[in-house]
């Protein structure tokens, strides 16, 4: 079972790096690499897309690989990353609809805020357990 | 929900390892099993059950007041 495991983290930390690499590769090729040229711009865009379905699969599947302590270890963690994501991300976004901050509150913050979040809740969780 | 699990696993002379192996589940599973810090699932107690050739109450002592 834990080497089914492995097997499946390998396979998602696989996925996960193609959809970052070709998530840089659409956001900067248009600009650096071919010119802002829009058949090749689509084409990027729909790799990304299609690789980031691909990681959801194998995240579906790295879930389905776990034991039920380590299931229930990351659903507790998703279920306080999803909370915290949702109200404080509408925080964020408040502040800055009403000028509170100085900087625009980009949805990359809440990618950032997201993963922190789900770490360090998957970190507590597990020491709880342990 | 109170558990045997270590008397019964020293008993047959199981690491917590083995016993995970076993039961096809993690040793931190089994850890936090015998700590009390996890109740199993239904499937997973009549695989434990079946291991250790008893039956589930023998295993796990469910109390309506948690102590």
């Amino acid at each position: 079972m834990m080497k089914n495991l492995k097997q499946h983290t390998l396979k998602l930390a696989g996925w996960t790096w193609s959809w970052v690499a070709t998530l840089a590769l659409a956001t900067f090729g248009p600009k650096f690499i071919w010119d802002e040229h829009q058949v090749l711009t689509t084409l990027a865009i729909a790799v990304n897309l299609v690789n980031g379905v691909m990681m959801i699969i194998a995240n579906r599947r790295y879930f389905n690989a776990m034991d039920e302590l380590q299931r229930k270890i990351h659903t507790e963690a998703l279920a306080i990353t999803l909370g915290l994501s949702v109200i404080v991300g509408l925080s964020f976004s408040l502040l800055d609809q009403t000028n509170l901050i100085s900087f625009n509150a980009e949805i990359g913050f809440l990618v950032g805020f997201i993963g922190i979040t789900y770490m360090l809740a998957l970190l507590i969780n597990r020491k709880r357990y342990a | 929900m109170k558990n045997k699990l270590k008397v019964l696993r020293a008993e047959h002379d199981y690491t917590q390892d083995q016993l995970a192996k076993a039961v096809e589940v993690s040793r931190q599973t089994i850890n936090a099993i015998e700590k009390g810090k996890f109740d199993p699932s239904l499937v997973l107690a009549i695989k434990l059950a079946r291991l250790f050739k008893t039956d589930i109450e023998a295993i796990f002592i469910y109390e309506d007041q948690p102590s």
